[in-house]
C-alpha cells in the first residue's frame, strides 16, 4: 500500500502524484516504471513511468494524463488516500553514458518519462538539446523543469498557440542536418516516435524510443506487451521499455495499443471523462 | 463419459449402500462396486457461470469408493504419488468414516490436500498404478483417489477445525521465500515451523501463483486457496506483495545486505511461448496467461465490476492441448464466446491435459480439432483477427518423448473464421532472477539448476517448482518446496 503524499494538477488533464514507496525510491533508475492498481479486487493494473524519486523522503513521483477509467480513478485521489498496489521499479533502466550531444524529444505526456532521462543525460556530462511538443499550449507540462536542464530548448505546438507552430520532427530534422548529434531519445505517442525514427534514420543518428504498450503484470508473464523489434518478439516490460527506434515495428504496436478500444470506449466516453476531470477541478 | 445428474448419482449410491454388507467384502466384491462418478453442475448451466464445476462426492459415494480399495500390501499407488502419501491408509480411514484421521494421514506428506485433490493429474500418477484398474483392465476405473482426498480435505475445512502446526521457538534466523505458488507456500510453511523468521516475496498483488492467476475459479475456488493462505499468515509468515525480486531488490542484496540467512526461489514458469507464425501480433491474439490473468486475477468474469478489459469474441480458437488450453477454452465460454475450438496437432490420446478436464470441456460443447496446427492468423485492414489458416497433420515415427511425431500433410490448408485466438503452447521459465543474479546457473531452457537437496550454484540459495522443472504440476512444485525447506532447515541448524 502506498500513501498519496501530494497531488498537483499540471494541465487540463495531467496530474502529478507523489507516492510513498521507499523501496522503489531507493532502487529506481531513469527509464524505469511502476505498475499501479487503485484497489486489489476490480481495478486495472496500469504502467506509469517514475518521473522522479526522493530517496531520503522515500517517495516517487508519477505524472499521468487522464485518458480512461483507471487514470481517472488515480486523478480522483487526494493526499492521504492510498493506492493499494504499487509494483516496481520495472523495466531496464536507460543506458546513461557520456556520448556527446543528445537530442531529447518529448510529445504530450511523453515529456514526463523523458524528464528523468534528460536529467541523467545532462548529469553524465552530455550536451542536451530538448524539443517539446503538444497539441496546444495548455497541454504542455514540465516546461520550466525541462528548460532548466537544456543547453538548447525548443517548444512546438500543433496549433501555434505557443512556441513554434510545427511538429517536433521539423526542428529534429534541422538539428540532424546541422550535424554533431550523437544520440536521440524520443518519447511520446507511438505515431510521433515512429516519425522521429524516420527523421533520424537517414542521418544515421542512433535513436531510442520508450514504448507504451498495453501491460498486465509487468513481469514477463502475460506477453500482452509484446512488440516486434528487429524482427524478433520482445516484451516491453522486461526487455524494454526502451528500444532502438529504427528497429521497432511501430505500425503493429499502434494496432495493438488499440486492442481493447471498443471495451474502453464503453467504459469512458471522452465527454464523460472530461466532465469528470472538470468536476475534480471545480471541487478545488 | 456422459453427464449424469448429481441427484441421480446420490440416489444410486444410497441404494447400493443398503444392498452391501461391508463387514464381509472379498476382493471380488470390492471390484464389483462401480466407480463413483464425480457429481457436477449441469453442462449447459455451468458453461455460463463461474462456480465450481465438480461439486464433490456425497458421503455415500465416499464410502463406496473407499471400499473399492483392496488395501494392497505392496501399495503400488504410493509409488505413483510424487510425495508418497500413504494412500491405502487414508482411504481406509475414510471408509471407516474417520475423516479427520484420513486427512491427517494425507497432511503428513501434502500441505494442500483440498487443492491437490482437485488439480492433480491422478490418472498419470497414483491411479496409473492402482491394482483395481489393472484388475478391471481399465485404468480409468482405478480407485478415484483424488476424489476421496478432496472430500476429506473439504470436510475438515467445512468443520472449521483446521489445526495450525506447532512452531518451534524462534531461532533468530531469517529466510526469504520468493514466489507464492505451491512451491513457495510449502517452503514458507515448513521453514516457519522450524522457528525461523520467514518473509514471502510475491510480485503480484495476490498470493497463490498459477493457482490464483491461471487455474480458473470453476476448477479451484479461490476461497480454498485463501484458507490455506490465512493459515500461513496465522503461522506468522511475513508477506511482501508487489515485490519483484531482481528489480525491487536483487537476490544478492537480500542475502548480503538485508540479513537473510537463506533464500528459496520458487518463481515458476511464467514466460508464455508463442508459435512465431504470421499474424500473432494481430489484435485478438493473446497468450493463455494474459487471457486467464485478465479473467481470473483481474476478475474480468464480472464485467459489471472489473475495470480490466477482455476479448469476448464470438468465435475463439485455442491452440494447444494441455491443462492451460482446457482452462482457456472453458473460460472463453464463460466470458461470452459462442463457439470455442481447441486446435491440437496430435490426437486426443497424446493430450497432456487431465482426462477430467477434456471430458468436461466436451460436455460443455467445445469443439476439438485434432491433428491440426495453425499456419498463420489472418486479419482485416484494422489488424483485427478474422480467421486462422490451419494445416492437417498425421502421426509419424515416435520422437524423443516417445510420442508419435505429428507431420504435416502437404496442401491440406484450410481456413476457419475466428475473431480471437488464444495461444496455450506452454510456458518457459521466467528469466528475471537468473538475468539479475549471474551466480545462479541455469540450463539451456533457462531452468535453474538445483541438486538433489534443491540447492543452486549460489551459496545459501535453493530453488524448486516450475522454475527448476519447467512447466510441471502443483504436487511436484509442492514436493520440491518441501524438500528445499528441509535442506534450509538443516543448513540453519548447523
Ligand atoms: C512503460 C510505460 C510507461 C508509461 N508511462 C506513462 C506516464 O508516465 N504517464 C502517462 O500518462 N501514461 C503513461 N503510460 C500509459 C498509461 O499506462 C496509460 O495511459 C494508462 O494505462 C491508461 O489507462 P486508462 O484505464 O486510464 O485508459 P483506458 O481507457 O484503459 O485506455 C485509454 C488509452 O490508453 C491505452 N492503454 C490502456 N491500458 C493500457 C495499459 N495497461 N498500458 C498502456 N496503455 C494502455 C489504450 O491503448 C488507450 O488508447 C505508460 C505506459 C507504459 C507501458
Ligand atoms: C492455466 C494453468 C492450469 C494448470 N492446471 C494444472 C492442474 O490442473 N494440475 C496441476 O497439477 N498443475 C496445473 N498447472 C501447473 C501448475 O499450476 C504449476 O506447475 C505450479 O503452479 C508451479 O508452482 P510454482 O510454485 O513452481 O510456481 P507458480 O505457481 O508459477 O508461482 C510462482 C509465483 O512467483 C511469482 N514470481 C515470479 N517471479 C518473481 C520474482 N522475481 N519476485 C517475486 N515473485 C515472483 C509469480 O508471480 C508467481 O506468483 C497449470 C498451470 C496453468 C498455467
Ligand atoms: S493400488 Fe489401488 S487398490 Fe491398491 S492400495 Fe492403492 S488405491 Fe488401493
Ligand atoms: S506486461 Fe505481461 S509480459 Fe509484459
Amino acid at each position: 500500500m502506498s500513501k498519496v503524499l501530494k497531488k498537483t494538477q499540471l494541465s487540463r488533464d495531467v496530474f502529478q502524484l507523489v507516492l510513498e514507496a521507499p523501496e522503489i525510491a531507493s532502487e529506481r533508475r531513469a527509464g524505469q516504471f511502476v505498475i499501479l492498481q487503485a484497489d486489489s479486487d476490480y481495478s486495472e493494473r496500469i504502467p506509469l513511468t517514475i518521473a522522479d524519486a526522493d530517496e531520503a523522503a522515500g517517495s516517487i513521483t508519477v505524472i499521468f494524463q487522464v485518458v480512461g477509467k483507471s487514470t481517472l480513478k488515480l486523478a480522483q485521489l487526494d493526499a492521504g488516500d492510498v493506492v493499494e498496489n504499487v509494483l516496481g521499479p520495472l523495466g531496464m533502466p536507460t543506458h546513461i553514458e557520456k556520448v556527446g550531444t543528445v537530442v531529447c524529444v518529448g510529445g504530450g505526456i511523453g515529456v514526463a518519462p523523458l524528464h528523468p532521462i534528460a536529467q541523467a543525460m545532462k548529469k553524465a556530462g552530455n550536451r542536451v538539446i530538448i524539443i517539446m511538443g503538444a497539441r496546444t499550449k495548455e497541454l504542455l507540462i514540465l516546461e520550466d523543469e525541462m528548460r532548466a536542464i537544456a543547453d538548447e530548448f525548443i517548444v512546438c505546438t500543433d496549433d501555434g498557440s505557443y512556441g513554434r507552430k510545427d511538429l517536433v520532427t521539423a526542428p529534429l530534422k534541422e538539428i540532424c542536418e546541422k550535424g554533431g548529434v550523437d544520440l536521440a531519445v524520443a518519447i511520446g505517442p507511438a505515431i510521433m516516435m515512429k516519425f522521429c525514427a524516420e527523421t533520424t534514420r537517414p542521418f544515421g543518428v542512433k535513436t531510442y524510443a520508450s514504448l507504451n504498450t498495453i501491460m498486465v503484470d509487468g513481469t514477463g508473464m502475460c506477453g500482452g506487451c509484446r512488440v516486434t523489434v528487429g524482427g524478433k518478439t520482445k516484451f516491453v516490460c522486461v526487455d524494454g521499455p526502451e528500444f532502438n527506434a529504427h528497429e521497432v515495428d511501430f505500425d503493429n504496436m499502434m494496432l495493438r495499443q488499440r486492442s481493447y478500444k471498443p471495451q474502453e470506449q464503453e467504459a469512458n466516453h471522452k465527454c464523460r471523462l472530461q466532465q469528470a476531470v472538470d468536476e475534480l477541478q471545480e471541487q478545488k | 463419459m456422459s453427464y449424469i445428474p448429481a441427484d441421480k448419482l446420490r440416489e444410486e449410491a444410497q441404494e447400493l449402500i443398503n444392498k452391501i454388507d461391508f463387514s464381509a467384502l472379498k476382493p471380488k466384491d470390492r471390484l464389483a462396486i462401480p466407480m463413483q462418478e464425480m457429481p457436477a453442475q449441469e453442462p449447459s448451466v455451468r458453461a455460463k457461470n463461474i462456480q465450481e464445476v465438480a461439486i464433490g462426492y456425497f458421503e455415500e459415494q465416499v464410502k463406496l469408493e473407499a471400499e473399492r480399495c483392496l488395501q494392497c500390501k505392496n501399495a503400488p499407488c504410493i509409488k505413483g504419488c510424487p510425495v508418497a502419501i500413504d494412500i491405502p491408509g487414508f482411504i481406509k480411514a475414510a471408509a471407516e468414516g474417520d475423516y479427520q484421521k484420513s486427512v491427517n494421514i494425507i497432511k503428513r506428506n501434502s500441505m494442500l490436500p483440498a487443492i491437490c485433490g482437485r488439480v492433480c493429474p491422478q490418472e498419470t500418477q497414483c491411479m496409473a498404478e492402482c491394482t483395481v484398474g489393472k484388475s478391471l483392465k481399465d485404468m480409468e476405473k482405478s480407485v478415484a483417489i483424488g476424489r476421496i482426498e478432496r472430500f476429506v480435505a473439504d470436510w475438515e475445512r467445512e468443520q472449521g477445525r483446521m489445526s495450525l502446526p506447532e512452531i518451534a521457538p524462534a531461532t533468530g534466523k531469517k529466510v526469504a521465500i520468493i514466489g507464492s505458488g505451491p512451491a513457495g507456500l510449502t517452503a514458507a510453511a515448513d521453514v516457519r515451523k522450524a522457528g525461523h523468521e520467514v518473509v514471502l516475496f510475491e510480485a503480484f498483488h495476490k498470493l497463490g501463483g498459477v493457482m490464483i492467476y491461471g487455474i480458473p475459479e470453476f476448477r479451484l475456488p479461490k476461497v480454498i486457496l485463501d484458507k490455506e493462505i490465512d493459515n500461513l499468515l496465522s503461522m506468522g509468515v511475513t508477506i511482501k506483495k508487489n515485490f519483484l525480486v531482481g528489480r525491487t531488490r536483487k537476490l544478492s542484496d537480500l542475502i548480503e545486505k538485508d540479513g537473510f540467512d537463506a533464500a528459496f526461489v520458487g518463481t515458476g514458469a511464467g514466460l508464455p511461448n508463442f508459435m512465431n507464425i504470421e499474424g500473432e501480433g494481430l489484435v485478438g491474439v493473446s497468450s493463455a496467461n494474459e487471457f486467464l490473468t485478465r479473467a481470473n486475477l483481474m476478475k474480468a468474469y464480472t464485467p459489471d465490476k472489473a475495470d480490466t478489459p477482455i476479448f469476448t469474441g464470438k468465435k475463439t480458437a485455442v491452440v494447444g492441448g494441455g491443462n492451460v488450453a482446457m482452462d482457456a477454452a472453458r473460460m472463453a465460454l464463460r466470458v461470452g464466446a459462442e463457439e470455442v475450438y481447441v486446435i491440437y496437432r496430435r490426437t486426443e490420446k497424446e493430450m497432456p491435459a487431465r482426462r477430467e478436464e477434456i471430458a468436461h470441456a466436451k460436455e460443455e460443447g467445445i469443439t476439438f480439432l485434432f491433428l491440426t496446427n495453425p499456419k498463420r492468423i489472418i486479419g482485416d485492414k484494422d489488424g483485427k483477427v478474422t480467421g486462422i489458416e490451419c494445416l492437417k497433420y498425421e502421426l509419424g515415427e515416435p520422437d524423443d518423448s516417445g510420442r508419435r511425431k505429428p507431420v504435416e500433410i502437404k496442401g491440406s490448408e484450410f481456413i476457419l473464421e475466428m475473431d480471437s485466438v488464444i495461444m496455450a503452447l506452454g510456458n518457459s521459465s521466467n528469466p528475471l532472477i537468473s538475468q539479475t543474479t549471474p551466480e545462479i546457473n541455469v540450463n539451456r531452457w533457462g531452468n535453474i539448476l538445483a541438486d538433489g537437496d534443491q540447492k543452486t550454484s549460489m551459496e545459501r540459495v535453493y530453488a524448486g517448482g516450475d522454475i527448476v522443472l519447467g512447466a510441471a504440476t502443483v504436487i511436484l512444485a509442492m514436493g520440491e518446496g518441501r524438500k528445499a525447506a528441509e535442506s534450509i532447515n538443516k543448513l540453519l541448524a548447523e
